[in-house]
């Protein structure tokens, strides 16, 4: 309850912050346009305005306030603005219209799962293999380790390019950049969960004169769950920044990404702002359900805290 | 049709030498340990070269290693400009602003219990948010150059780092506390004896996540905008002209100064927490 109480008190303060700084952010393109429409400005002239602060305008001008959260195009979007963009851009609009949000998030989406999956499946083969061959684990896992320290996202706009240039477009270059960015944390995850049991349980095994095989469907997978759950939720959201990220340079139509970049091209910065939140909420949705699967799944194993 | 035997030939002989070293005497010792992953990565290199020359790949599909090692050093002057300006000025300072702002801010929350309830759970919300997307809007803001950049690193490494040290500065034990109060240590010399010290292993995790954090953030930054110089801009602008050569340069650039940056980092950790027992044998 007090937790409840406390996270409200945040999140007002966050919105009471942005409603704040949503005025002198402004400020200025409001009085701009409210003095071509006529009204009295203080200062009148624009180039006096251009060097005052925002702050002194604000307090000259204080019957502008209420306009700098209903701009049509403001600096920064009052939170309402955003809200009524998102609900008109996802309810209102049938999910087929190209300006629909969850048309574009689907674009995204689908994407996103399908190189998810790629990565998340050739990571976790990639980890048996390293578990495995003493070979594989002295020469592979040092270089897997490492790229997690490389952005490895500059790769992205090579990556369409030249799918591009063999042929290959639409879903694939995308999911492709979301599969290696799932597929390390993947790799580096698992690898230390098929090594958690501990010697005592590995020769517990070795008494009963388990095979390898057994060893490894019995003991090391079922440990193993906790850190690839762990990993699936890094995964997951590096998928999705993958498939933003891979509809930027070409100027992709559709997706979050595009509508991303659309809004900076033409200056709609609702839009933007709307998209943020669309990506957002997808990846607080896909990083919920692996959080609910998660639990689940460990509590059907006896292994949930 | 040669080169591409001799590329098989390459990896076989890889293979068997790997795993002769893994399967010998010595599979344990630092020499070997360090020569595996180097032999791996050579056999790589090599049978890329090999099969790039052998099936005449285009140069616009995928350059070999050769070409991108000549433009590399024919272009040092260009790529240290961009390190310059992404690197430096952009993630650097924003890696710097995004850390410090978080570590004051970890204070005040592990101070006012009211605040931990409430902004952590908001704070692990925002660190899985792609929060790169916030780039068009920062750039709107801060203009082309690279503050617009480091913007947008303060924004993506301060909530890992937020979280990581709120996690670190309790992790001093009730017992260990208590030893402090019964010292009649006031709040800041139990902060600074004991909980910070404490902390270190937290947040030097957290500084490492932020150091890749703060790479990409830079780089992606640009692609919305930027001088014309920069990493990003200089990847995007290549590969729209279709010398791939100069990309994989870049990229080399941006793997070299990611792994320094990461290695740097897990340096100072080293001779921070010594004692920590992940530090030790």
């Amino acid at each position: 309850m007090k937790q409840v109480v406390a996270v409200l008190t945040v999140i007002a303060a966050i919105v009471a912050l942005w409603y704040g700084s949503c005025v002198p952010m402004n400020i200025k393109g409001v009085l701009t346009e409210l003095e071509r429409g006529g009204a009295e400005v203080q200062p009148p002239s624009a180039k006096e305005r251009r060097d005052m602060s925002e702050i002194g305008l604000t307090l000259n001008n204080s019957f502008a306030i209420p306009a700098t959260w209903a701009q049509d195009r403001p600096r920064l979007p009052a939170p309402h603005q955003v809200a009524v963009e998102l609900w008109e851009t996802t309810i209102l609009k049938k999910i087929t219209s190209k300006r629909s949000l969850i048309y574009h998030a689907w674009v995204t989406l689908s994407a996103t799962m399908l190189g998810f999956a790629i990565g998340t499946g050739l990571g976790i083969l990639l980890a048996v293999g390293i578990v495995h061959s003493r070979v594989m684990d002295l020469s592979v896992m040092p270089w897997a380790i490492v790229s997690q320290t490389i952005p490895i996202i500059a790769l992205a706009p090579m990556i369409i390019v030249v799918l591009y240039s063999v042929g290959i477009q639409g879903i694939i270059p995308k999911a492709v950049i979301s599969a290696y960015l799932s597929f390390f944390p993947v790799v580096v995850g698992m690898v230390k969960g098929l090594r958690s049991p501990d010697a005592m349980q590995l020769d517990l095994l070795q008494t009963y004169s388990a095979t390898k095989g057994q060893g490894f469907w019995k003991l090391r997978l079922p440990a193993s769950m906790p850190y690839l759950f762990t990993s699936l939720k890094i995964g997951i959201a590096a998928s999705l920044v993958g498939a933003i990220v891979g509809e930027l340079p070409t100027g992709a139509v559709a997706g979050l990404g595009a509508r991303l970049l659309a809004g900076s091209y033409y200056g709609q910065t609702v839009q933007i702002w709307s998209a943020l939140f669309a990506a957002a909420i997808l990846a607080a949705c896909l990083v919920g359900v692996l959080s609910v699967l998660e639990r689940n799944i460990l509590r059907r194993m006896g292994m949930a805290q | 049709m040669i080169l591409v035997f001799c590329a098989f030939g390459v990896w076989i002989l890889g293979w068997w030498l790997n795993s002769r070293l893994a399967s010998g005497p010595y599979a344990d010792t630092r020499v070997v340990r360090f020569l595996a992953p180097m032999i791996f990565g050579a056999t790589v290199i090599l049978i890329w070269e090999l099969l790039v020359n052998g099936l005449e790949v285009s140069l616009v599909i995928l350059p070999a290693p050769s070409v991108i090692w000549d433009r590399f050093w024919d272009s040092l002057p260009i790529l240290w400009a961009d390190f310059v300006q992404t690197i430096i000025k952009g993630a650097f300072s924003g890696y710097i602003i995004g850390c410090g702002a978080a570590f004051l801010m970890a204070i005040a929350v592990d101070r006012w219990d009211f605040l931990r309830l409430g902004l952590l759970p908001v704070g692990n919300f925002v660190a899985a948010l792609p929060i790169v997307g916030t780039a068009p809007i920062l750039v709107m803001w801060f203009g082309f150059d690279w503050h617009s950049k480091a913007a947008v690193v303060v924004v993506m490494v301060f909530f890992p780092m937020l979280v990581n040290t709120v996690a670190g500065l309790r992790e001093a034990t009730t017992m260990q506390r208590d030893l402090m109060e019964t010292y009649a240590a006031s709040y800041w010399q139990s902060f600074l004896k004991l909980r910070l010290p404490a902390a270190m292993p937290f947040i030097f995790n957290g500084l490492k996540i932020s150091t890749t954090l703060a790479l990409i953030g830079a780089i992606v930054a640009e692609f919305f905008g930027s001088p014309t110089l920069g990493m990003g801009f200089r990847i995007s602008t290549s590969v729209g002209q279709l010398s791939l050569d100069m990309v994989w340069a870049e990229i080399v650039v941006a793997a070299l100064a990611g792994t320094a940056f990461y290695g740097l980092v897990a340096m100072i950790e080293k001779a921070v927490t010594f004692w920590h027992p992940s530090q030790r044998g």
